[in-house]
């Protein structure tokens, strides 16, 4: 159906918890809407080969609770809790946030750090798309008009990784102004395998090397972690609007980024 | 009235008697109404220009200013302060003068198709150069946003006392603050909105609108219109909030009338979230530099004062623009006791969204203004805060302020000292300084504050406003069945005076409050009146309430007297009956009421047929005060505000009903910490408003909001017959001041200071990397 309306302007409808706003807004006029609720095979929430298979309809509340053991379902409990407000978290979906690719999206941010793989499907084919390929700007991405984001596979994390996630935002469930989400493991007293993903302050979320050069092989101490974040404050190319500055938004992503680093080695 | 009325209603926290219906849905709002036709606007997207051409497109009725020749412009007066009447067309005549106006009404038969149609129609303007800023506006050679208003003020006011110039010579020194406020929008809950429909029998339009001041609203549109205020009837049924932005009269409103009136049908429109943030009525935007002398005591001998409002692009109907810095003039000094007072205001017209009275009214930012003033003139004596305030604070009464307002018994000094022992002052410096040592920064707060009340017509006719709403009137009528039903003037939209006006009518006839019915809001069943704003009803509605209840009560007792066979003077009302004290001999209410309609030949003439009686009531205006401390912790990384806690004490007078007043203080604190930290329409330098959403424009929600903490004292006044004062802005008057004081104690280790509303994360940030000097 995608294939054959996407042409004339056809939009898939998941949660609808980003799409009717903008329709109410009557920023967005679409002539079709592709409703994909109910369909069972797109709901689907398991391990396979070494990875999270989260489909099409999959709600944020599913991780409410964790969906595995271990790391990846901590992390994705800890990060759901900061996105919008419960009844939106009932209805809004996984895929449909990266679909969407607000750059203040959590799910982006935690597929950029962690490496996702995305699937996206249409009457062409399928294909998978490496998060570090798939977003492309503010609300854009690799997807063409005619896909369908049918999964995102996220790979299971070690049982020895850590993470840490911090997030700034005006008020309770708002979007993020700046978040940092990092991961690593401590071998023998040193940091190993280390990413920090920073969202809500460019385009759309990213790791940013410089900050987890800062950090590998070096000791989890105040310096090095501190030395991690004023990295991240440099690195980045800080979107400029109402609420934050440039200036303002590097101050937060330093902040963000040493609590976050904090977290992970605490 | 006796202390404790006879069945002793006053002073209860009975629930309120309009909350059933509003709990279980059965709540009747303007947007209820089904119309045959639905009305959408075509605003301007332009701050300032020429409209070239409206084409609208074929089969959709459009009305423009081109139809209504007819409407005369909404034109507010004030005789005094070298007012300058501007006038506002319904829809935008030859120019536009801020992102918002409306230019043309569309009519389509439901919201989507005219909505549709809306957007189908093209405006083109020649855009012209728009001042947002009221400094930009004040500048030479700034663009003029109404030709008549040379330099762009529109309203000036100078007061200097006769002791202020020496005064202010022999100040041991002088301490300065420049304050600045952002811009708000009220933001009710329920947006604004109209249903006029035609009755074909009478030629009569009935409006039925979301507003807080239906009598004012027939007056007002049946001038612009032309016609007699017979013509039209204004109902206000349930109205979801208002805070001010509901009192001033919406040219909407009166295209509906208009239209209703054309098409002989109904119409309504419903204003959306996006236009009521653009284009609803936005309040505060004032810039305040003041100057304090002190004595070597610390005792504020002079104070100076610039108050700069910018008021937009129009003036408000009925207040005019001029209530903002004309109330700053007369009320920046608060409850501190100075006679050498020197202060100039003035209003500026802008390319901006016109501003209106929003709760606090001015008063926000004045005491924010002082009470910064306090809390800097305390860290150059080296001096707690509450110490120099205690200093300052009136403490003799009645009091006549330097300019001329005379202060009714209160407790200044003594809220404040009971804030201060409840906060446990000493403890928390204690702890204070413990957490610097952990390199966290707790900050505390004071601001006391006096909330003029139940402004009387004097109090208005002082500002020399065309229209000065002092009084109001009840009239309380019983019907043969013994049923009491008042009818008000006042426009209650949730501040429960169905249930306080009963509890005070109930004291005095000796009928149950919930057999009471309060009737409000429809101009066709309730005496002319002013509506409901600037803290009166209670005060003053509250006092016609007695007074009429009082008349009603001696037209029971002759009743009854008469029926039983005993003097008046022995009758005593209770539990809806009238008996002979001290005996056993009574009759119910509805006897008394029965005989009155229909056995007037009992009473030989003596008495008028029926039981109705009015009273009216016009105060001289009473103060009501209080001292509100907020506790709270800045990060200094993120500039982020986290409150631990807020404390007021306040003194109202009498409270009808404590469990109302609470809530009354708690919304206006939630508004009020929403004006320190969050709120804020923000518009970009050519005029757009970049807060067009409630994610970009931010309200607080219940996790921003810290737990409150009441406390109350009840100085009997005797400048109010029922000894209640209003207490409807005080929570929003003194809650900013002390939410930016506890952010200044915090970050004053690093030297910085912030003096802007909202302190927003960003600011502090700002501010912070500003400080040279690190902890
Ligand atoms: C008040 C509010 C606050 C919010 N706060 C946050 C927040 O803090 N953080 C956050 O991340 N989000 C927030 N959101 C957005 C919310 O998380 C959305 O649920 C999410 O962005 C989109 O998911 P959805 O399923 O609702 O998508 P929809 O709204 O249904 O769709 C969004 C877009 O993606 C497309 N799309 C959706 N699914 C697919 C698919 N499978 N394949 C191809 N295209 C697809 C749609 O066509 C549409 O263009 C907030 C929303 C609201 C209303």
């Amino acid at each position: 159906m995608l294939g054959e309306y996407a042409a004339e302007d056809g939009r898939i409808l998941a949660g609808g918890q980003s799409l009717v706003p903008t329709m109410a807004f009557r920023l967005a006029k679409p002539a079709h809407l592709i409703d994909i609720n109910g369909i069972a095979a797109l709901e689907k929430l398991n391990v396979e080969n070494g990875s999270l298979s989260i489909g099409a309809c999959v709600r944020h509340a599913a991780f409410h609770r964790p969906a595995l053991a271990g790391p990846l379902g901590a992390l994705l409990t800890t990060v759901v809790h900061h996105i919008a407000h419960y009844p939106i978290r009932l209805r809004g979906t996984f895929c449909g946030s990266l679909a969407h690719a607000d750059p203040a999206s959590e799910w982006c941010l935690v597929a950029a750090t962690v490496g996702a793989d995305i699937t996206a499907i249409s009457t062409r084919g399928t294909r998978t798309i490496a998060a570090a390929d798939f977003f492309a700007g503010i609300m854009t991405t690799a997807l063409a008009e005619d896909e369908l984001l049918a999964r995102v596979n996220l790979p299971v994390l070690s049982r020895d990784t850590r993470f840490g996630f911090c997030e700034f935002s005006r008020r309770a469930g708002d979007y993020a102004i700046a978040m940092t989400l990092a991961t690593l493991r401590l071998e023998g007293g040193a940091i190993v395998d280390p990413r920090v993903g920073v969202g809500g302050a460019e385009a759309f979320p990213r790791r940013i090397p410089e900050a987890e050069a800062a950090l590998a092989g070096r000791a989890p101490n105040e310096a090095v972690l501190r030395a991690a974040a004023d990295a991240a404050a440099h690195a980045i190319d800080p979107l400029e609007d109402i609420q934050a500055d440039a200036a303002y938004r590097r101050d937060l992503v330093r902040a963000m980024t040493r609590r976050a680093l904090a977290r992970a080695c605490a | 009235m006796s202390v404790a009325g006879p069945t002793g209603w006053v002073g209860r926290s009975i629930r309120r008697l309009e909350d059933p219906a509003l709990i279980a849905g059965r709540g009747r709002f303007t947007a209820d109404l089904p119309a045959a036709h639905r009305v959408r606007f075509v605003r301007s997207q332009h701050a300032a220009g020429r409209i070239a051409n409206i084409a609208t497109p074929p089969g959709v009725l459009v009305i423009t200013a081109a139809d209504l020749k007819d409407v005369k412009p909404i034109r507010p007066m004030l005789h005094k302060f070298d007012y300058v009447p501007i006038g506002q067309p319904v829809l935008a005549t030859d120019r536009v003068r801020f992102v918002g106006e409306a230019i043309a009404a569309v009519v389509a038969a439901d919201e989507a198709a005219a909505e549709d149609a809306a957007d189908a129609v093209e405006v083109e303007i020649a855009p012209a150069d728009a001042v947002i800023d009221a400094q930009a506006a004040l500048a030479d050679g700034a663009p003029r946003v109404h030709d008549e208003v040379a330099g762009n003020v529109i309203v000036k006011g100078l007061i200097e006392t006769p002791e202020f110039a020496a005064a202010r010579a022999g100040a041991d020194r002088l301490v300065r603050v420049a304050l600045r406020s952002g811009r708000q929008n009220a933001t009710p809950l329920e947006t604004r909105g109209g249903h006029a429909a035609y009755d074909p029998t009478s030629g009569r339009v009935t409006l039925t609108c979301a507003t807080q001041t239906p009598h004012l609203t027939r007056t007002a549109i049946a001038d612009l219109l032309g016609l007699p205020e017979a013509q039209l009837r204004v109902i206000a049924p349930d109205v979801g909030g208002g805070f001010g932005q509901k009192m001033s009269l919406p040219p909407e409103y009166v295209l509906l009338v208009w239209l209703a009136r054309k098409l002989q049908s109904s119409v309504a429109w419903s204003e959306d979230r996006r236009e009521n943030l653009i284009a609803a009525f936005h309040s505060r935007d004032q810039h305040i530099t003041l100057e304090g002398g002190f004595d070597r005591d610390g005792k504020l001998v002079s104070l100076s004062a610039d108050v700069t409002a910018n008021i937009g692009a129009y003036s408000c109907f009925p207040t005019t623009c001029a209530v903002e810095p004309l109330m700053a003039m007369a009320e920046l000094p608060g409850p501190y006791d100075v006679r050498g007072y020197r202060c100039s205001a003035r209003g500026v017209l802008t390319h901006t969204c016109p501003m209106a009275p929003y709760r606090g009214v001015s008063r926000p930012v004045i005491t924010c203004a002082i009470e910064r003033l306090m809390d800097r003139a305390a860290a150059s004596f080296g001096m707690e805060p509450s110490e120099l305030r205690r200093r300052n604070l009136i403490d003799r009464f009645p009091y006549v302020s330097a300019t001329g307002l005379t202060f009714d018994e209160a407790s200044y000094i003594e809220t404040m000292e009971l804030a201060v022992k409840h906060i446990d002052l000493a403890q928390f410096r204690a702890r204070q300084k413990q957490a610097r040592n952990e390199v966290r920064y707790l900050g505390i707060g004071f601001c006391t504050f006096s909330e003029r009340t139940g402004y009387g017509t004097p109090a208005f006719a002082a500002r020399g406003m065309e229209i000065t709403p002092g009084w109001e009137t009840v009239e309380i009528v019983i019907d043969p069945s013994g049923f009491v039903e008042a009818r008000i003037g006042s426009s209650p939209h949730g501040q429960g005076l169905r249930t306080t006006l009963a509890q005070i009518i109930a004291d005095e006839i000796g009928v149950e409050p919930r057999l009471i019915r309060v009737v409000h809001g429809d101009t066709d069943r309730t005496p002319y009146g002013f509506g409901t704003f600037a803290s009166r009803s209670l005060v003053i509605a509250g006092g016609a309430s007695l007074l009429a209840a009082r008349k009603v009560r001696v037209k029971l007792a002759k009743i009854a007297g008469h029926l039983l066979e005993a003097s008046a003077d022995d009758i005593v009302l209770e539990a809806g009956v009238a008996k002979v004290a001290g005996t056993d001999r009574a009759l119910p209410i509805e006897s008394l009421a029965r005989a009155a309609y229909h056995q007037l030949h009992r009473f030989r003439d003596e008495i008028e047929p029926g039981i109705a009686e009015s009273a009216t009531y016009d105060p001289p205006g009473t103060f009501a005060n209080a001292c509100h401390v907020a506790i709270v912790e800045v990060d200094p990384e993120t500039g982020r505000v986290t409150l631990e806690k807020f404390l007021a004490a306040e003194d109202a007078g009498r409270i009808i009903n404590p469990m109302i007043v609470d809530g009354q203080i708690h919304g206006g604190i939630a508004q009020g910490i929403a004006n320190a930290l969050l709120e804020e329409i923000v518009y970009d330098a050519t005029g757009n408003v970049l807060t067009t959403t409630l994610a970009d424009f931010l309200p607080p929600t219940a996790r921003e909001i810290p737990p409150i903490e009441l406390h109350h004292l009840e100085t009997m006044s005797e400048a109010t017959i029922t000894r209640a004062k209003g207490v409807g802005e005080g929570g929003a008057i003194g809650a900013p001041a002390a939410v930016l004081n506890a952010v200044n104690d915090a970050i004053a280790p690093f030297g910085a200071e912030i003096n802007e509303m909202p302190a927003t994360p960003r600011r502090i940030r700002a501010a912070l990397r500003a400080a040279e000097k690190r902890p």
